[in-house]
């Protein structure tokens, strides 16, 4: 295994897997926003690093001189014919004008407020089902044992797979989300059985149709044309993989939040109707998601001079906490009424999924506060938070008080 | 007092019609669209500043 020096200065050498980026990036960010805003890196090849609202905002809109074409951070690139073009691997995310605009057209509607509000009694459900399963023990582990599974267990009935499969398809999305760092081969080899799953379950959504996302898919057409299999297969893998450990991180960061912070859970426990304005806190304050672009071509852009195919870091959870845009913005506020924040992005690849996520957040919180209305961290020390550019915690063992 | 969505700048974050449900709905994509025609009353002037100030496109325009 390769050890990778440790960053001595974030300006000129900024690395999101270093330990302390990983432990905690808020001052690094700080710090960066007063003395350079677009951070640079030699390392994975070259990267810039906007830490302010203005650079974040101004790439994620620009996308005449960014591409989507891939959104993960890593040693190599992926050259054009690397991917079915002009899809890309897992559509929209993947996708740039003009093919991204029909793209998202077919998914959003399945992914409108319409459709997804009508999930809540079954997210409800399989949250109170989890709370079961925990009974009257005194420590809880609201990451392991709660957070992690809520987004599974919501997709897997989107997509409409067999209940019987909810072992497997928990497993496949654990290798999509801790094998991010895998060298390429690794990775190849890892995704073979998922999809192999997955073209098994269009087969069989194709024979025997039902209501669910996966026979949607099935049936849109662009122009009179049904998808590709590799367009259905992309948009189920970009459902898991954006839809998992995202909002995992999401429901995570606020119960660590709630758990060290009495005063907030007490407030959230006796005031129900300060929900909507608190998940709207706890998206900005601990936004868990972290974007990549490459440069299309040579440029001197804010100030920078850039070169095709450098690395682009999207901070939106550095975009958060700008007090240029946020006032006290390194302070929670579980009121915070005005509060513009970018946790989904924003532009034309604003998260398609954030309808979902922010059900899923607010009722897990909602539920967990119900049957728990007072908790605490058991061991802030045995906390661990995830690395890369999916931020939550992993571990989070809270002791449940009486 | 009347408010507007430009809708070439809406990415359908979905604040507004969440915040202010009397003046702001949804379409089948999930972008905001304005109730009737947009008429604001001293009233709801103040729910939708709020709106316009939460969202994150800067597509929320109030004519005084």
């Amino acid at each position: 295994m390769d050890t990778k020096p440790p960053v001595k200065d974030f300006a000129t050498d900024w690395d999101h897997t270093d330990p302390q980026w990983v432990a905690d990036p808020y001052p690094i960010w700080e710090e960066l926003r007063g003395r350079c805003p677009v951070a640079h890196t030699n390392r994975y090849g070259g990267g810039w690093f906007p830490a302010t609202h203005e650079g974040v905002t101004t790439i994620a809109k620009d996308t005449e001189n960014f591409t989507s074409r891939t959104v993960i951070l890593g040693n190599g690139r992926p050259g054009d014919d690397a991917l079915p073009a002009p899809i890309g691997v897992a559509p929209p995310i993947t996708s740039d004008p003009p093919f991204h605009a029909i793209a998202r057209r077919l998914l959003l509607p399945a992914f409108a407020p319409g459709p997804i509000n009508a999930l809540e009694p079954q997210i409800r459900a399989l949250c109170q089902r989890l709370l079961d399963q925990l009974g009257d023990q005194e420590i809880v582990n609201g990451g392991a044992q709660y957070a992690q599974y809520i987004p599974p267990g919501v997709i897997k009935h989107m997509l409409g797979f067999p209940e019987d499969d909810e072992d497997l398809f928990r497993e496949f999305a654990h290798i999509i989300v801790e094998g991010v760092d895998h060298p390429e081969e690794q990775r190849i080899e890892e995704f073979a059985p998922i999809e192999e799953y997955f073209i098994k379950q269009i087969e069989d959504h194709r024979e025997n149709p039902r209501d669910d996302l996966t026979t949607y898919l099935l049936n849109v057409d662009i122009g009179g044309q049904k998808l590709a299999d590799e367009h259905i297969f992309g948009t189920m893998v970009l459902t898991l993989v954006a839809g998992i450990d995202t909002t995992w991180s999401a429901i995570g960061a606020s119960l660590w939040h709630l758990a060290s912070h009495p005063e907030d859970l007490s407030r959230l426990v006796n005031e129900p109707d300060l929900m909507p304005v608190a998940i709207e806190e706890f998206l900005r304050f601990y936004a868990p998601v972290t974007m990549a672009r490459l440069v299309k071509h040579d440029m001197e852009y804010l100030g920078c001079p850039m070169k095709q195919d450098d690395w682009i870091l999207l901070g939106f959870p550095a975009a958060n906490r700008d007090p240029a845009v946020f006032e006290d913005a390194d302070k929670f506020i579980i009121d915070r009424a005005e509060n513009r924040h970018v946790a989904f992005g924003l532009g034309i690849h604003r998260c398609a999924g954030s309808n979902l996520a922010r059900l899923e957040l607010r009722v897990a919180i909602e539920e967990f506060i119900k049957r728990y209305p007072r908790f605490e961290l058991a061991d802030s020390a045995a906390v661990t938070w995830a690395q890369g550019q999916i931020r939550g915690p992993r571990n989070l063992p809270l002791r449940i008080l009486s | 007092m009347r408010v507007s969505i430009d809708t070439e700048i809406c990415q359908g974050q979905g604040r507004c019609f969440s915040i202010a449900p009397s003046i702001f709905d949804f379409d089948e994509l999930g972008n905001g669209v304005v109730i009737g025609d947009g008429t604001l009353s001293e009233e709801t002037m103040a729910l939708a500043r709020l709106a316009q100030s939460n969202c994150p496109e800067h597509a929320i325009f109030i004519e005084e």
